[in-house]
């Protein structure tokens, strides 16, 4: 049996996200209750997190969340990593037995800064340590980069979200943005890098969809260097968002109306710079439409963007109350946390939800309370 | 005079109980097949003249006639078969090279009908095209690696672009080569329907300026008709070195069919020769290839994308590569099957390389190198229907031309006798008894219905797909599984076969 | 009124016009078979098909707005429908005299060859109510059926 990244595995899925705009960090209990709610949307075959403002003390390292299948691919790499990085902290990913979770890998933090003689003018550190991701993802054999970003991190893995959430004991953590994802592949992932979400540098995204534009999307990323190693859809569009925000300079909403551009019969009624705007960016991006039904959460240090497909075949319901914007697969997952909200709607399609926070210092909730 | 050894290649079958005498067939065969014999009071054919055109079937009103292949066996013989042998009468009676027209007919392995295009089922929904959105317009042009957007606008222009309201472009066809009945019907077509239509190396008739807003007007090694006026008349410029139908070599328009209108629109005296040389006399090089992009695009100031067509040929993809570094914004394939007014049968069957195999060969190559943005590909050569249009496009094609399919649209039956300059449809001639058969009007509106049919047929298979936009099938090779293909083909297509 | 007009730039000079004129004008209006092979007498189109390569365009009865044939006919039988315009032979009042022959400017005017002493000429397929069958079964569309305004002469 192939395991994800030899093969194209289709899923059906929940996501579920938060963030609080004031950049107020709370547990991860809420998040794990909502998602848990649309138990139905997954099979047990994949679920997991994405946690941002969770490492205060080593804000300014990249936290690498690493996956081994055993001791000798671990040393391996290790080394490896030991040569391209100044390692502050390295430690085991603290975990609690769960009856139904099995096979876990062996789960490894490392708070790292790359070493000076490898950075210059043409490769920074984010272009550094995304190099390095994707030489392990691709040629270490046994070993997986969950996470790599600076003050956040990826807890995922093979079984339901709500089990990996307790598996990672993510109600120890704070952050003031929490997405999770609940995954119903259509065969057996076989293993825990499949899991969503796929990050990179701090980019994660959760994801509801199959995007049937895949193969022109990859092979246009893999023009620009990327490469896709698991042959999901959500490594994909993380790397859509990087090439578009991280490389190209585009804010996020106008690398969403990449994703999901206006119909060009649309843009013929835009005013001038507008239109030429638009057909601009889908004539030389038309390669990275994403096409087919998705829903999406993006998640970055700076806020989340949730967005669906052009013409909305998969559900997503978005919701505020004070500072703190839900977005999810359902609204129930919503109510489940938020019983009152004091609003809720349902975006449209291609039409980007952002929820960016208003301020740069983020504090910790002292009287986080839920229902 | 020794007898002829070649025997008729159709029999003319007359139902003597429906024929009326009313010589329609005889008014309108230009090969004077029948004829009205006084005599016997009937109408009698002269079979060897006979191309099977179809132009006494179609016109016969009460149905009397039937074309059929001469009966008479050769000795069978697998490899001395009769077309080999027929080709060698032919040379030993009139000891000249082989002229044949349309691409090749030999059994050339079809790779479109090898490949099978995805369908969504349960894990996506498939899209219905008359319910939603479905798109398939077309930019074509070079793309920059980055669009560059500061307070809500575009920083920097995009080079020019071509637009097409769908991915079918009419092909090269030349004035001189078909009839200007054809390429008004074409031009009308190509403008109605908002996509292409290219004047080949034949130059813009005054008669069609007025389409120049749909035209890519080319640059041939005759440079024939070509001005300062003319480069600016079409909205695009392609230079062509080749021809899928016959690589390597260069074109000849005999002086009998350079008339008035044809000298008027070439430059060139009425009834001289207009050859085309098989090389660009100024191209010996890639570099000298550079040179001519860049003088088009001085002499119309940037302001039109520059086009590059090649034969399909072994070295493809290298060959693409450096048209795009010279400069290309589109580099266009001609493959073995393409089509041709005259070409040497030899040439045309056996020189040149399917142009499925070419197109994704380019596409890989191009794409490895990071350059696939930089220019569009268009394919070319054999592209029968939209199915093919929409495996041409996941392969990594851009858009397509048409050229054969166009002629049949306008009623080209493939007799394959263009070269002779005696085309019973009014379409490759330029006797004026013939031209007029053509009415650009009706050509015109049947185009325009072939058109918007394909156009509608590419929408289905892409709503089949769960794609909306047809930007996401370009390069898609995953929508594309292979049958009864070699691991070699498999690797050079770059797709899996079904069931994998 | 609406007369038959050639385009003589697309007449293929095919002549089917005239095929399925006589057809029409025949005893057997709906088949061109028995029409042709049935009728006693061979049909007679009432339009022609002029042709000097490569000219070609058909030619039917212009029913003149002063039809020198009316005047001519010695029994009245050639009458102009003040109504309709169109120009018509009543059959049974012609003699055979032939002088609307003689006269026609056109020579859209026929001797039924038959031997029948009636003339033959286009009645613009009045019993349709239809474009004239010319110009239905054209298929290059060189006949077109319309009012045409003499202003711009």
């Amino acid at each position: 049996m192939l395991r994800e990244g030899e093969i194209r595995i289709p899923s059906g899925c929940a996501i579920s996200g938060i963030v609080n705009k004031q950049g107020v960090r709370f547990s991860g209990r809420d998040v794990i209750k909502s998602i848990a709610l649309m138990h139905d949307r997954s099979n047990g075959l994949g679920g997991g997190f994405a946690a941002y403002g969770i490492y205060p003390e080593y804000a300014e390292h990249y936290a690498f969340h690493m996956y081994y299948d055993d001791i000798t691919i671990k040393d391996y790499t290790e080394e490896f990593l030991s040569s391209r990085f100044n390692i502050a902290e390295s430690h085991e990913i603290p975990t609690k037995k769960v009856a139904s979770i099995k096979n876990s890998p062996i789960v490894w933090r490392y708070f790292v800064k790359p070493k000076s003689e490898f950075i210059d003018e043409d490769c920074g550190c984010d272009e550094f340590v995304m190099k390095i991701v994707m030489m392990i993802n691709a040629k270490f054999d046994g070993a997986f980069v969950a996470s790599s970003g600076k003050n956040m991190g990826a807890f995922k893995g093979v079984g339901y979200p709500e089990e990996i959430g307790e598996f990672f004991r993510l109600d120890e953590y704070k952050g003031y943005i929490w997405t999770s994802h609940g995954r119903f592949p259509t065969n057996t992932p076989g293993w825990w890098g499949g899991a969503h979400p796929f990050t990179l540098l701090d980019w994660s995204i959760v994801h509801n969809g199959e995007i049937s534009s895949y193969g022109a999307n990859k092979r246009y990323l893999e023009m620009f260097g990327y490469q896709l190693s698991l042959q999901t859809d959500t490594e994909a569009i993380t790397y859509a968002f990087d090439l578009l925000v991280r490389k190209h300079g585009l804010d996020i909403e106008t690398a969403c109306s990449v994703l999901a551009p206006p119909f060009w019969r649309n843009m013929e009624r835009m005013e001038p710079a507008k239109k030429e705007m638009y057909t601009a960016l889908r004539a030389v991006y038309g390669n990275l439409l994403l096409n087919g039904p998705f829903s999406i959460i993006l998640g970055t240090s700076k806020g989340i963007v949730a967005l669906n497909d052009r013409i909305k075949l998969r559900p997503l319901v978005a919701a505020t109350k004070g500072d703190n914007l839900y977005v999810s697969s359902e609204e129930s997952a919503i109510r489940e946390i938020c019983p009152s909200p004091d609003n809720v709607w349902t975006p449209k399609g291609g039409e980007p939800v952002i929820g960016m926070l208003e301020k740069e210092e983020t504090r910790d909730a002292y009287q986080y309370a839920t229902a | 005079m020794p007898i002829s050894m070649q025997l008729p290649d159709y029999l003319v079958d007359r139902d003597p109980n429906r024929c009326i005498t009313c010589k329609v067939c005889v008014n309108q065969c230009a090969n004077d097949v029948h004829h009205w014999d006084k005599d016997v009071d009937s109408v009698i054919a002269e079979e060897e003249k006979c191309v099977n055109c179809h132009r006494c079937v179609i016109y016969c009103p009460t149905h009397a006639l039937k074309i059929r292949r001469n009966p008479t066996e050769y000795k069978e013989n697998h490899y001395w078969n009769s077309s080999t042998i027929r080709g060698i009468d032919r040379q030993a009676e009139g000891g000249g090279v082989l002229l044949t027209g349309m691409g090749t007919d030999k059994p050339i392995p079809i790779y479109w009908d090898r490949l099978f295009l995805n369908a969504s089922q349960v894990t996506n929904p498939s899209i219905d095209p008359l319910r939603e959105p479905m798109e398939i317009r077309t930019y074509l042009g070079s793309k920059p690696d980055n669009v560059i957007i500061k307070d809500g606008k575009l920083i920097k222009e995009l080079p020019p672009q071509l637009v097409l309201d769908a991915p079918i472009m009419f092909g090269a066809l030349s004035f001189g080569a078909i009839s200007l009945s054809a390429v008004k019907s074409l031009a009308k077509a190509a403008t109605d329907c908002g996509v292409m239509w290219n004047t080949g190396e034949g130059g813009l008739h005054r008669d069609v300026y007025e389409y120049g807003k749909n035209c890519i007007v080319q640059v041939a090694s005759g440079r024939f008709g070509v001005d300062a006026e003319y480069l600016n008349a079409g909205s695009a410029i392609e230079i062509k070195i080749g021809q899928g139908a016959k690589p390597g070599i260069g074109g000849h328009l005999p002086g009998e069919k350079v008339g008035e209108e044809v000298s008027k629109t070439r430059m060139i005296p009425v009834g001289s020769d207009a050859i085309s040389p098989a090389p660009h006399h100024d191209i010996y090089s890639i570099e000298d290839l550079r040179q001519l992009i860049y003088a088009l695009k001085e002499a119309t100031r940037y302001t039109k994308p520059v086009s590059v067509k090649v034969s399909a040929v072994h070295n493809v993809a290298a060959i693409a590569s450096g048209i795009v570094r010279a400069g290309a914004d589109i580099v266009a394939i001609d493959g073995v099957r393409g089509g041709t007014g005259a070409a040497p049968l030899r040439t045309r069957d056996s020189v040149g390389i399917p142009a499925e195999l070419a197109l994704a060969a380019v596409d890989s190559r191009l794409r490895q190198e990071g350059i696939r943005n930089q220019a569009s590909l268009v394919i070319a050569g054999g592209i029968r229907n939209s199915s093919d249009i929409v495996k041409a496009i996941a392969l990594g094609a851009d858009a397509c031309y048409i050229g054969t399919a166009a002629l049949i649209t306008m009623g080209c039956r493939m007799c394959q006798t263009c070269y002779t300059g005696k085309c019973n449809w009014g379409i490759c001639t330029q006797d004026p008894k013939l031209v007029k058969r053509l009415n650009p009007e009706i050509g015109a509106q049947r185009l325009t219905n072939l058109i918007h049919a394909w156009s509608h047929e590419i929408k289905e298979l892409l709503g089949g797909m769960g794609i909306n936009a047809l930007e996401s099938l370009r390069g898609n090779r995953l929508m594309l599984r292979g049958v009864g293909l070699s691991e070699t083909e498999y690797r050079i297509l770059g797709i899996l076969p079904a069931g994998e | 009124m609406k007369r038959v007009y050639a385009r003589e730039e697309v007449c293929a000079g095919c002549k089917l016009c005239e095929v399925y004129c006589a057809t029409a004008h025949s005893e057997y209006p709906s088949s061109i078979l028995k029409a042709f092979q049935r009728q006693e007498t061979r049909p007679v189109a009432r339009i022609l098909v002029e042709v000097d390569q490569p000219l070609t365009f058909a030619l039917q009865c212009r029913h003149c707005e002063e039809a020198d044939c009316t005047q001519g006919c010695i029994t009245g039988a050639m009458t102009k429908d003040p109504e309709t315009g169109i120009v018509t032979n009543d059959e049974s009042r012609c003699v055979g005299c032939w002088t609307c022959v003689l006269v026609c400017p056109y020579g859209a005017i026929k001797r039924d060859e038959s031997g029948h002493k009636v003339a033959s000429k286009c009645d613009l397929c009045s019993n349709n109510d239809t474009n004239p069958i010319c110009v239905q079964k054209c298929p290059n569309n060189a006949l077109i059926f319309a009012e045409i305004s003499k202003g711009g002469d």
